[in-house]
């Protein structure tokens, strides 16, 4: 753990350790948990299958500043899919943005933590999100301001797939290859399920890399809960300048880390109590397991 | 007024579209009789403010000639964008430059940026009380015969229901300039609605003495107010002349900003005038007429009317046709404000 000697308001870029990661993205998982017990309920699963991308950009790869939020070189993230934010939340208190305790009101009137994130409330937050389709024109317009004010930063947009079907995706990323944005970055949490079902049984959204590179894109594809791969795809990331932008298609499980949860339907939303709690909480502790359910593409 | 449009008469008037024909008080800088039309100055003055600000950006939708944005374009390309026919990306893309220290000027037509993008300008724009400016030309009906797809006459009822969105409604070119250059440290969003953004000048220059929120008293006179916004504020002004021929003195105001509104000036022209008719080139329902309404439930009742657009989509039809048919040129007003001292 090198949590305590990271010197919090330096730039990020740090040297951590896959296993480091690993306990981050269980703790991602079990403050969900936790959060939403509070609320009395809260959108689990996708939040589990970004887990580990979110933790990799957090502690490994974003340049921020948690004690300078404004800083206006960091590199930005927009969490385009916001109802992940219960997951996102933890991250910035772990990291220094705001202190932890504040979390404990999660959801109650006049907290600044609701299920989408507010950017006018939350230290960390680049963006306001919960309306889908969104995200990635936020993060052409934070990729034209950088070019305008010569900064050299990446902007990260987190999607979801479900959230494909959004026609201004399409218009985002259609624009993002024509202003040659090359600091952009989306990632595709593609856990395969919107709430009604398998996105290719609701609204396909395959074949996906056919459709970025379609749209003039870089892509690459990864299993988005392989950390190292998920770091190494990150490091490798091409220079921010003027050029396609790229996106990182990671394969991910919808509510990864609790088998039933696991590729279930039923654990869009959901609240877990009592000894389904307690139960959920140790098999998190005990680290993921592997995966038995696989989606279809 | 209902049904296809009979009188075609007005289609032959001087002024095709702005339907005040040769009465219009066009103003001319040379003092010569005033036919030429009045110029498409937001790209101008857009460029003229960029010259000491560099925050100032400005996007279109493929509209770059249409809205003279061009001219900001030829002279800062590179703070100038045109996001192609994709209106929702680019104010939600203006949102992401206003979060970043930039001032985005998003133009394009009314009906495609308050109707089409109202969900962008209220989630992306208004919850982050981000300074994107956007300017929504060609409102109402000015469009003519392009039809509904291409008329706004709802934008001003979905957009003053927004928190924290500013709406203000040009008047005339010189009106503009006002707008835009207040705009620029004006904290939080904006909706600017422009007609066909050369409308018949109202103003000389632009009022030194503009303020957001703060409307412009025109004319004076005791009968009745006439309380008018953007386009319909010259035939207003024209109206109350052809009601001083009846011995009728109207004062005429300039609501410019719909959102705040100007309470203390309506309340004045409900204490000291018989009667008010609020004129405005969209639905009556919700518009200008309903907000001033919202302030006149906790007056003195006195005779109040809301000449608009009845609830209804317009015809298709030359703009000066349409505003004969609707009775939003000079003459229409003046007979609906007759109507209503009656």
């Amino acid at each position: 753990m090198t949590r305590e000697t990271t010197d919090r308001n330096a730039s990020m870029g740090r040297n951590v350790s896959v296993d480091y990661l690993a306990d981050r993205a269980k703790f991602v998982r079990k403050e969900t948990v936790r959060l939403s017990r509070i609320a009395g309920a809260g959108h689990y699963s996708s939040t589990f299958s970004a887990a580990e991308i979110l933790v990799a950009l957090y502690y490994a790869k974003l340049k921020i500043r948690p004690l300078e939020p404004n800083w206006p070189d960091r590199d930005r993230f927009v969490l385009s899919k916001g109802h992940a934010a219960i997951g996102l939340y933890p991250i910035l208190a772990d990291l220094g943005f705001f202190e932890a305790k504040l979390l404990d009101d999660y959801t109650r009137l006049g907290s600044p933590f609701g299920d989408h994130p507010d950017m006018k409330k939350v230290k960390g937050i680049d963006f306001s999100s919960g309306s889908l389709g969104h995200g990635l024109s936020i993060g052409v317009g934070f990729a034209l301001s950088a070019r305008m004010q010569s900064r050299d930063h990446r902007i990260f947009c987190l999607l979801g797939d479900g959230e494909l079907a959004e026609g201004q995706i399409w218009e985002a990323a259609m624009s993002a290859a024509h202003f040659k944005l090359g600091s952009l970055v989306a990632i595709v949490d593609r856990n395969g399920l919107c709430i009604d079902g398998n996105t290719e049984d609701v609204m396909s959204v395959e074949p996906l890399e056919e459709r970025f590179q379609g749209f003039s894109w870089n892509t690459r594809r990864i299993d988005g809960h392989d950390l190292g791969q998920i770091l190494a795809t990150l490091d490798a990331l091409p220079p921010p300048g003027v050029g396609p932008p790229t996106v990182i298609i990671a394969d991910t499980v919808k509510g990864r880390g609790v088998a039933m949860m696991e590729g279930a339907l039923n654990w869009h939303v959901g609240n877990l109590v009592g000894e389904d709690y307690d139960t959920v909480m140790k098999e998190l502790d005990a680290g993921l397991k592997p995966t038995t359910w696989e989606h279809s593409q | 007024m209902t049904g296809p449009v009979e009188d075609n008469a007005s289609q032959d008037q001087a002024d095709f579209f702005t339907g005040d024909g040769g009465n219009a008080l066009i103003a001319s800088e040379k003092g010569t009789p005033a036919k030429r039309m009045p110029a498409f100055v937001l790209g101008e003055e857009l460029a003229d403010i960029a010259e000491t600000d560099p925050r100032i950006a400005v996007m279109t939708a493929d509209l770059a000639s249409a809205n003279r944005t061009i001219e900001f374009q030829e002279r800062y390309p590179d703070r100038f964008f045109d996001f192609g026919i994709a209106e929702k990306n680019m104010v939600t893309a203006a949102a992401g430059m206003a979060a970043s220290g930039h001032i985005p000027y998003a133009a394009t037509f009314a009906s495609f940026l308050g109707l089409l993008c109202a969900e962008q300008i209220r989630t992306d724009c208004a919850y982050p009380k981000l300074p994107v400016r956007l300017v929504a030309h060609h409102s109402g009906i000015s469009m003519g015969f392009y039809g509904t797809s291409h008329h706004a006459l709802e934008d001003l009822a979905m957009m003053r229901s927004i928190a924290g969105l500013t709406v203000v409604c040009a008047t005339d070119a010189a009106l503009l300039r006002s707008i835009l250059r207040t705009s620029v440290d004006h904290p939080g969003p904006m909706y600017i609605r422009l007609g066909r953004g050369r409308d018949p000048d109202v103003y000389d220059a632009p009022p030194i003495d503009f303020r957001l929120g703060k409307s412009v008293r025109l004319r004076e006179g005791s009968d009745l107010t006439l309380i008018a916004t953007g386009a319909q504020v010259h035939p207003s002004l024209n109206a109350a002349e052809q009601l001083a021929a009846n011995g009728i003195e109207a004062r005429v105001i300039d609501m410019h900003t719909i959102s705040p509104l100007d309470a203390e000036q309506i309340r004045a022209a409900a204490a000291e005038t018989n009667a008010i008719l609020t004129v405005e080139e969209h639905n009556i329902t919700g518009g200008l007429g309903s907000a001033v309404a919202e302030v006149l439930i906790d007056c003195d009742r006195l005779p109040f009317a809301r000449h608009g657009i009845p609830d209804e989509f317009a015809p298709v039809g030359p703009p000066a046709a349409l505003y004969a048919h609707y009775r939003l040129d000079s003459q229409g007003i003046a007979a609906r404000a007759l109507e209503l001292l009656q």
